[in-house]
């Protein structure tokens, strides 16, 4: 039975950040979620202003990112070797980069509220 | 006791891919319904064969007394040597207790077996304890001949240059202490293998490639000789690999010695001595990574189950390649590194063939005829620097095998498959050990 479940999918991840950061990592990205929809359904749509501002945070995110993962897998920027190395390192910038867009519109929305 | 290598089943990479995608979070299946029995079974050897198979016997059977018997209480990660070994991580990466992954249901003798009776189906324990058996399920793992090599002292492992990967974790960790301070410093770099076969025998060929790593980058490699002494004439026994690492070896100046099986090493003058065709050859060094002949354990040898025609100084029990069924005693089956199959001494090896002989014995106690057949499959993630590995996966036929054709190359050396040997074998292999992959 070469299969997947939940709980061995979880096991890999728990093993890879430790199992307080893994879980802490869990309950900040449903956290951010959860309060980008809250900003998006208080402001009735996507300000796009707003947004275009937040973007400016994904390159920072998206070096946040690859930095995090070079870091806890004694990995460096020169052990990219073929396309699909390329194509990890394209993921993880992109998860990083949109993670912080998020983060920088909810706080953006923060703001906004308390200047209205 | 099982080899370095862990493979990572398809589902589970695409799975991660999908990092919790709804595919991933579908129930795996394998909820049949136990089998009523009262079927006594033993198992020799609570290693990653012997903790796997209780825990899926476990599962899938009602009624049966499942028997496992080992002395040992430290359970081993063993392919975490070799990143222990490169200093990435401390000994206690691989340590956990054998007990921690034995099922409930199933009674642990913890004490070795002193004699295996197949005619009589009976095992003696070390304490006299005579267990008497409908089958025999052998996961005993290997034993490592170190008075085989002469002048070996498993107490200087760590000092004078002298390393023991294999040893156990805190061998492997003083190994590292040795590999640390000769790349520092820089000389006479000696690696090799034994003629017998051997768990993970992509294991030399990668710590050469990371002491080389570790010695480029603190500067010393350009004033180091390396030199990799094989037992014969391939560096592999796949030869597509084997083809594919000399290139490697050539590329970073590692010297090959064809034909060179070491004998004999001399920790204070640090001279090795090897048997090779022309007769004794000596090589000086200031480190090397000594690994013994490799053989089935004596209470296995002695029980007349191994091959008297293979091996025979070795002792690997005749078993079926497809079926992993012994071929003289039908109630009784091989798991891991104790099969006398031609491939098969690897950790992935064994996820591979606990599925196999738990088909063709849950089938035996049904009325049926199994069906599932083990195909040779071993996989090693041959780390050829630190934070780049190539997924080597082959077969009996030495055809590769890759998980993810097209994807991930084989014979590329690429960071992705570094990821997985670093951070996602473990795992994998813990789900394995609890039946649950």
């Amino acid at each position: 039975m070469k299969e997947l479940t939940v709980a061995t999918l979880i096991a890999v991840f728990e093993e890879i950040l430790g199992r307080v950061t893994f879980w802490a990592l869990v309950a900040l990205a449903a956290v951010i979620t959860v309060l980008f929809l809250m900003t998006l359904i208080r402001e009735r749509g996507l300000l796009s202003r707003s947004f275009l501002r937040s973007q400016m945070w994904f390159p920072l995110g998206a070096v946040a990112m690859v930095w995090f993962v070079m870091r806890v897998t004694n990995s460096r920027l020169a052990d990219i070797g073929g396309p699909i190395d390329w194509f990890m390192l394209l993921g993880l910038g992109i998860w990083g980069g949109v993670g912080a867009v998020m983060w920088a519109y909810v706080i953006g929305g923060a703001i906004r509220r308390r200047t209205v | 006791m099982t080899g370095h290598h862990l493979e990572i089943g398809r589902r589970q990479l695409l799975g991660l891919a999908a990092a919790g995608g709804v595919a991933a979070l579908l129930p795996a299946g394998g909820n049949a319904a136990p089998v009523r029995t009262n079927a006594r079974i033993v198992i020799l050897g609570a290693g990653a064969a012997g903790a796997a198979m209780a825990n899926r016997l476990a599962a899938r059977l009602d009624g049966a007394s499942i028997t496992i018997v080992d002395g040992r209480r430290e359970h081993w990660y063993q392919p975490g040597f070799t990143l222990i070994a490169a200093g990435l991580k401390p000994a206690g990466y691989s340590v956990s207790t054998t007990g921690q992954w034995l099922p409930r249901p199933v009674r642990w003798i913890q004490e070795y077996a002193a004699a295996i009776d197949p005619v009589a189906q009976r095992v003696t324990t070390e304490s006299g304890e005579a267990l008497d058996y409908d089958y025999l399920i052998l996961a005993t793992g290997l034993s490592l001949d170190w008075a085989a090599i002469q002048g070996f002292d498993m107490n200087m492992v760590g000092q004078s240059g002298l390393g023991a990967v294999y040893a156990g974790p805190q061998q492997a960790e003083a190994t590292w202490r040795a590999m640390d301070a000769f790349t520092r410093k820089g000389g006479a770099a000696l690696f090799c293998r034994p003629a017998t076969e051997m768990k993970c025998a992509g294991a030399p060929l990668k710590y050469t490639f990371i002491t080389d790593d570790r010695a480029r980058s603190h500067g010393t490699r350009a004033d180091s000789q390396f030199v990799y002494a094989s037992n014969n004439d391939a560096l592999f026994s796949v030869p597509v690999v084997n083809e594919k690492v000399k290139l490697l070896y050539r590329d970073r100046g590692v010297d090959v010695r064809w034909n060179h099986v070491l004998k004999a090493v001399d920790p204070a003058a640090r001279q090795a001595v090897f048997d090779t065709p022309e007769g004794e050859r000596s090589l000086d060094y200031d480190f090397i990574n000594v690994i013994p002949p490799q053989r089935a354990p004596a209470v296995v040898r002695e029980a007349g189950l191994s091959w008297a025609d293979k091996w025979v100084d070795q002792g690997w029990i005749e078993v079926d390649q497809a079926t992993l069924r012994h071929l003289r005693f039908p109630n009784v089956f091989g798991i891991g590194d104790i099969n006398g199959v031609p491939k098969g001494k690897t950790a992935a090896s064994v996820k591979w063939q606990v599925p196999v002989v738990e088909d063709h014995l849950v089938a035996e106690l049904q009325g049926r005829q199994g069906t599932a057949s083990y195909n040779g499959y071993t996989s090693c993630p041959l780390i050829t620097r630190i934070g780049r590995a190539m997924l080597v996966e082959f077969d009996y036929e030495n055809n590769l095998v890759p998980s993810f054709p097209g994807v991930i190359a084989p014979l590329e050396e690429l960071w992705v498959s570094w990821l997985m040997k670093e951070i996602a074998l473990k795992p994998t292999y813990n789900a394995m050990l609890r039946g649950r992959a």
